[in-house]
This record gives structure tokens, C-alpha cells and sequence, in this order.
């Protein structure tokens, strides 16, 4: 059968990749189907947190202590955004996902980087310069490496892919909310996204939009301090944002989330360009930011140690578990409630 | 319960204040007071009222009005929605051309509008180039970096049909070209109005449409068919406010158009505007999908355009999709009953089966606008209320 001439549904789609229901669907379908049994590991690793658990990582129990494992590949256009660049984006990308279980100190990673032939040595070095600088302020250090030249037209630009490796005392799952429980973010949403949409450069937007790409993982460490085992979850909102996030997380623990609108942290600029392009913000993508469950007489606490932190101070409590409407994420809006649904397919503007 | 951060500019910048005017939740609430006072009169039927228009619709499901209106009031989401009364043979257009190889730049929603066998969205995971355009400014100067042909599939009302007359106007590249999908709303309203089992007593009409046309443009439909038409705008305020007043006027048994949305709208419109729209645009018969021919429902090229009319420039030859087209399912769709406001998603025998978000058949639930969509997410369940 020819490329042209397949059926819906025989060829992966970008939305696929978007971080939302499809994708969860394309991993299912493909990765995950059949392979449960054996995703179990033996031997010295069999007390896990696995595949099945589709958290941010895994967490595999050694004495007792858990090394916590992750793995990730970037790829974004442009290479050099506001805020950032690929490489800041690679080390961060994988010491949050690190720290979204609870491991929040002493990172290893590899770093494979895949180049296009024909790619600026300069870029490179670029990139290389905030690989280290993202090492420095995370304290993570690459221990192993590798190095790939394409043919030119063969990929677009350059790719890294990640592994990282930490430990944990206490390994804090994405399934852990309970009614009652407060959820906090870190800090104002959707600013990757939107800095990624607007550096594209079909969208002439007069804002200041930065990405907020950074490695979170003293902030995580300072809210664990203040909450202790009252911080009951987290999870690193990337791809499809807060609303993938905590879809996520309120299926996995079968608790409703009841967001609160007026406490939802936004910068001005992207507040301006998701009514512009009728983008939910909470469907956007974050790269500096953490989601945390965290019980109700604890939510001060961990609320004033974020705040503490320069990365935290835009930190607030947006939301409540509550018992009903498990699985769901509903947001007041002052005006009614509605349904947060998880994006569906790629982010595209809307037209009317 | 939660801790607030203030989300806009500090106070006295112009957004802070326009949050203040238009997004008072106090406010609000005693419209919908007001709205359920007038709805608690009528003692039979509840009242049916239709919006044309898919950013009311957007600005009613974002901020979570329907949980405002009395269940005696139905408000009943119109064909307004230019992306889904696209209708199939348009989009087949686009993809053929796709597959022949032709870059094709478009708006985001127009992605996943299903054609025959085929999106946009599955034309590009088989290889072809859709770029997704926010405009058709950043389609001419895509086409300015093309070295071969660049068509701009254009959709909307009136309101973009403008700019992408604005933009031929302005003259662009000899690569630039046109495959207009364009509609205009005022002949659907008739065609609704008219339909035999219809139970709709006013129309909600689209404020920024209004801005080109004036309300002017509404006076003839009111004579003709004795119902009311309010013009509104889209924040939550303006929306309440202006189904307040066609609630009253539908009560009062007083039909006449009234402007609720005079900050921007006015009896003749945008003149300019409208010069510049007839000037390459033609008024022409033509299917919307699911609902019927509507006469001077389409806006095609006029001749003087042909150069930029991609139907003109090229051979497209969309019978090979046609002919794969899965067969039964679109014919089971009944979005242009749905659209008519003459059934509901739920009587819908491919709702939540066959159709999904990710899977659509019918146009309605492919836009974040579409009723189907828009009732999918919901679950059939508008409030949420009872929530502690």
C-alpha cells in the first residue's frame, strides 16, 4: 500500500503528540498494549513505580531509598526562544521530571545530542553554554554522553535526548490527591507555550512574551521541607498544561478538581494573547512550574515557602479536590462553572 | 476558598477596567436574575432563542453562563459557525489540492474539519504542506517566501471575508491565491426563520458581523418574519444583557431589531468595509453543511479575481476522495438539525459513538464551538452547581 493511500487512524498525527488525550491514546494503543505483564521489572529492581504508572518518572526502590528515573527528548523551533533555548530546556525538562517524584537533589544525566549536518557551530556552543548554566543552577552534572551527525535534510536542526537519575526518600506520585486536598502552582501559567507561538513568527504580538523555562527542583525542595508528607502530589505541567495536569492527576487518585478563576496566576501578556487566539492558557504548555496536591493544613506552609523562592513568588492556591465528579477539573468563573477539558489535538487559534 | 493574585494590570490600566465593566460576576448575576424573572412568565413551552454566532457561544461555554439560564429558557446554538457549516465539497477542495502537492495556509480550526475521506489535519500526516495562519496577512507573506503557488483557504462570515478582501485589494504575489469558503450570515437567518418546524421566537445576533453590516441589515428579517433580533457583543455582560432584552421583547410581543452593542455597532455599519467586501466578493447560492442551500449564502471571488481564485487556477479533482468517503456515517448526522436548533446532540444516534472530538463526522463537533463539541465536554450536564 502506498504512503498516500492508507486509512484515517495508519499514521501518526501531530496531535498525537500534543500532550493530551490523543497521545495518551497512541501510548496506550502502542506501548502499552500488551506489555503490562512484562513491564514489571525482576531481580534487584521489583518494587517499582513502572510503566503502568505513567507518572513522570519511575522509581525504583533500592534499601531504603528510591532511585528515581526519567528519560525525555527535545526538540523545539526555534531553537532560541524568549527565556531560553533547547539545551536550558533538556537539563531542565528532565531535573523537574526528576523532582515532580520527589527527587529533588543531585541529579545525573546523559545527554545525547543528534546534529544536522550543516548546523552553525556557534549555535551549538550556544547551546552547550546553557546545558552548563542549567547544570549549575539545578546541580545536576552530565556523566555520559553521545554524539550524532545526520545528513543534511534528514532532521531539522538538532535533537538531545536525556536520561537523569536521583534518589528519594520519599517518592511523591501524581495519584496522591484526596477530597479536601488544596492544589497550588508555582507560579504564572502558560508562559512557554505562548513565548514558543509568538517566537514562531506568524503571530505579530506587541507583548513581552518569556518563556519561564527553568530547573524547579529547589522549589520543589523547599515545599517538601515546609509540607513534609502533607505534600501528597505533583506533577511537572508541560505539554497540554495545567489542564493535562491535572486530568492526570484527578483520574489517577478518582477525586474531582474545583479550580478558582480570579486565583489563577496570569502574566498580563499571555492573558491578552489567549483572548486574542482563543488558547485557553490552561492548555498551554509550562516549562518552569510545578503542580502540587497538598493537604489543607499544610497549604499555608508550602504556599509561603514557594513564595520564599525566587522561581515561587507568583505561587498561589488555585484549586480543592473534592469528592464528586472524579476524574473531572471544573473551573468557577465567578460568572458559573464550566468543564476544563484536556486539549484535544495540537493548540491551533481559532478563527471567530 | 483560594488565596487571590491579582491576575490583570494594576488598577487604571485600560484591561483592568474593561474587566471591571464587562466581567462584573455581581453584575451578572442580577441579569440572570432578571433573565429568570422573565422566563418564570411564561407558563407553557419553555422560550427558544437561537445566537448565530460561534464566539457567543465560546464566550457562554468559557465562562460558564449556561449554569446562569432558568431551565424555562433555551438558548439554542445557531449556524454560526463558519468553520462548521463548512460544507464537505469545500473542504475536499482543499485537501485535493493538498494532495496535488499545493501548499495550503489556513486557519487553526479548519484543521480538523472532515471532508469526504479526509481533513486537512490527515492530509498533512500523509505529507502534505498546511501551514496554520492566524491571518491572511501572514498568508500572503508565506506566500511572498514561497517560490511556487500558495493558497489561502479562507473561511468565515463577513467580518474575515473583509480582510481577505483587504489583502487582494492591497495586490499580493502572482502566487497568491484564493479558495474562499466565506459565508454570509443575514440569508441563514431567513432560511432558519422559515424552516416549518421551527420553534426559535428571536434571534441573538453576531455584534462584531453587525460592526460590517449595520443593524440596519436586520430591519427587512423582522418585518418579514415577525421575530425580534438583538445585536450583542461577547463578554459575559453584553451576552446577559442582550437575552435579557430579546427575552422582553419576545414576551412583549414586540418584534423589531434592537442594538445592544452600540459601542461598536451602528444602523449603517462599517461603509468602507462593505465596499471593500462587494468590491471582490459575489453573493452566491450554495450548500452549508447540514442545513440547505442558502441563496447568497456563499462569498465566491468575483471575475475580475480569477487570477487569485484558486478554483479558477487550477484543475481540483476531489472525486477520488469522494469516492472513498466511508459510506453511512455522514448521511447519519444531524448537525444541520442540530444547527437549525431543530434537534438536540443527543438524538443523534452517532453522538459519543462514532463521533468524538478526536474522531468527528459532523462538523459540530469539530469546532470548540460546535454544539455536539460543546455539549460532548459537558456531558450533557450544563451545571455544576450542586458541587460543594
Amino acid at each position: 500500500m502506498s504512503r498516500r493511500e492508507r486509512p484515517r487512524g495508519a499514521t501518526v498525527t501531530l496531535a498525537q503528540g500534543a500532550g493530551g488525550r490523543a497521545m495518551r491514546a497512541l501510548i496506550e494503543e502502542v506501548f502499552l498494549k500488551g506489555a503490562l505483564p512484562s513491564a514489571r521489572p525482576h531481580g534487584a529492581f521489583s518494587e517499582c513505580v513502572g510503566l503502568e504508572a505513567q507518572d513522570d518518572g519511575a522509581a525504583l526502590r533500592l534499601g531504603d531509598r528510591w532511585l528515581v528515573m526519567t528519560t525525555d527528548s527535545h526538540v523545539v523551533l526555534p531553537i532560541f526562544f524568549p527565556g531560553g533555548d533547547i539545551g536550558r530546556l533538556a537539563v531542565a525538562g528532565t531535573v523537574n521530571d526528576l523532582a515532580a517524584m520527589g527527587a529533588t537533589d543531585g541529579a545525573v544525566l546523559s545527554f545525547g545530542v543528534v546534529v544536522e549536518e550543516g548546523f552553525a557551530r556557534e549555535d551549538l556552543e550556544r547551546v552547550q553554554a546553557s546545558v552548563r548554566e542549567a547544570c549549575r543552577e539545578s546541580g545536576a552534572t552530565i556523566v555520559t554522553g553521545d554524539t550524532k551527525v545526520m545528513p543534511r535534510g534528514e532532521l531539522s536542526g538538532l535533537v538531545l535526548h536525556t536520561t537523569g537519575l536521583a534518589f528519594a526518600d520519599r517518592v511523591v506520585r501524581d495519584a496522591g490527591l484526596r477530597p479536601g486536598d488544596r492544589i497550588l502552582v508555582s507560579g504564572t501559567l502558560g508562559d512557554h507555550g505562548f513565548a514558543i507561538l509568538a517566537a514562531r513568527g506568524r503571530i505579530e504580538l506587541d507583548a513581552d512574551l518569556r518563556s519561564d523555562v527553568a530547573p524547579v527542583n529547589g522549589l520543589v525542595r523547599a515545599a517538601l521541607a515546609a509540607g513534609g508528607p502533607g505534600v501528597v502530589a505533583l506533577k511537572d505541567p508541560t505539554r497540554g498544561g495545567l489542564a493535562s495536569a491535572l486530568h492526570e492527576m484527578a483520574a489517577k487518585s478518582g477525586v474531582g478538581v474545583l479550580l478558582d478563576e480570579a486565583a489563577l496566576p496570569l502574566r498580563p501578556a499571555v492573558q491578552a494573547a489567549s483572548e486574542l487566539l482563543g488558547i485557553d492558557p490552561l492548555h498551554v504548555a509550562n516549562e518552569g512550574k510545578i503542580v502540587l496536591g497538598v493537604a489543607p493544613e499544610k497549604a499555608a506552609a508550602v504556599l509561603a515557602a514557594l513564595r520564599a523562592h525566587p522561581l515561587g513568588r507568583d505561587a498561589a492556591v488555585v484549586g480543592t479536590c473534592v469528592a464528586e465528579h472524579a476524574g473531572r477539573v471544573l473551573l468557577d468563573t465567578g460568572f458559573g462553572r464550566r468543564i476544563v477539558t484536556e486539549p484535544e489535538g495540537d493548540l491551533v487559534p481559532r478563527i471567530c | 476558598m483560594a488565596e487571590r493574585l491579582p491576575i490583570a494590570a494594576p488598577p487604571g490600566d485600560a484591561s483592568d477596567a474593561a474587566r471591571l465593566r464587562f466581567r462584573d460576576p455581581q453584575r451578572a448575576r442580577a441579569l440572570a436574575g432578571r433573565l429568570r424573572e422573565l422566563a418564570d412568565r411564561r407558563s407553557h413551552d419553555p422560550v427558544s432563542l437561537m445566537h448565530v454566532c460561534g464566539s457567543h457561544e465560546q464566550a457562554i461555554a468559557r465562562f460558564g453562563l449556561r449554569g446562569l439560564f432558568p431551565p424555562s429558557l433555551r438558548v439554542i446554538m445557531g449556524p454560526g459557525c463558519p468553520v462548521c457549516v463548512t460544507d464537505v465539497p469545500e473542504v475536499d477542495e482543499a485537501v485535493a489540492l493538498a494532495r496535488q502537492g499545493i501548499p495550503i495556509a489556513t486557519y487553526g480550526d479548519m484543521l480538523r474539519v472532515p471532508g469526504s475521506a479526509q481533513s486537512l489535519a490527515d492530509a498533512r500526516a500523509e505529507g502534505a504542506t498546511v501551514h496554520v495562519v492566524y491571518g491572511v496577512d501572514a498568508a500572503v507573506a508565506l506566500a511572498r517566501e514561497t517560490q511556487g503557488d500558495l493558497v489561502f483557504f479562507a473561511s468565515g462570515f463577513e467580518t474575515t471575508a473583509v480582510a481577505t478582501a483587504a489583502a487582494l485589494l492591497a495586490g499580493p504575489p502572482a502566487n497568491f491565491s484564493v479558495l474562499s469558503a466565506h459565508k454570509y450570515i443575514p440569508p441563514v437567518m431567513e432560511i432558519v426563520a422559515e424552516m416549518p418546524d421551527t420553534r426559535i421566537e428571536g434571534f441573538l445576533a453576531a455584534g462584531h458581523a453587525a460592526t460590517i453590516t449595520g443593524w440596519g441589515v436586520f430591519e427587512r428579517f423582522v418585518l418579514r418574519h415577525r421575530l425580534p433580533v438583538v445585536v450583542a457583543g461577547f463578554e459575559p455582560l453584553d451576552i446577559l444583557a442582550g437575552l435579557v432584552q430579546l427575552l422582553e421583547l419576545v414576551l412583549e410581543g414586540r418584534p423589531r431589531v434592537v442594538n445592544a452593542f452600540p459601542r461598536c455597532v451602528t444602523r449603517e455599519g462599517n461603509a468602507r468595509a462593505q465596499e471593500t467586501l462587494w468590491r471582490v466578493f459575489r453573493p452566491m447560492g450554495g450548500q452549508w453543511r447540514g442545513i440547505a442551500h442558502v441563496p447568497s449564502g456563499n462569498l465566491r471571488l468575483r471575475e475580475e479575481w480569477a487570477g487569485f481564485d484558486a478554483r479558477r487556477r487550477f484543475e481540483i479533482d476531489a472525486s477520488e476522495l469522494r469516492d472513498r468517503a466511508p459510506a453511512g456515517l455522514a448521511a447519519a448526522c444531524r448537525c444541520g438539525d442540530i444547527m437549525a436548533g431543530l434537534a438536540s446532540p443527543a438524538d443523534c444516534r452517532l453522538f459519543g459513538r462514532e463521533c468524538l472530538p478526536a474522531s468527528p463526522v459532523g462538523a459540530c463537533m469539530v469546532s470548540s464551538e460546535g454544539t455536539c463539541r460543546i455539549q460532548h465536554e459537558y456531558q450533557g450536564h450544563p451545571r455544576w452547581e450542586a458541587a460543594p
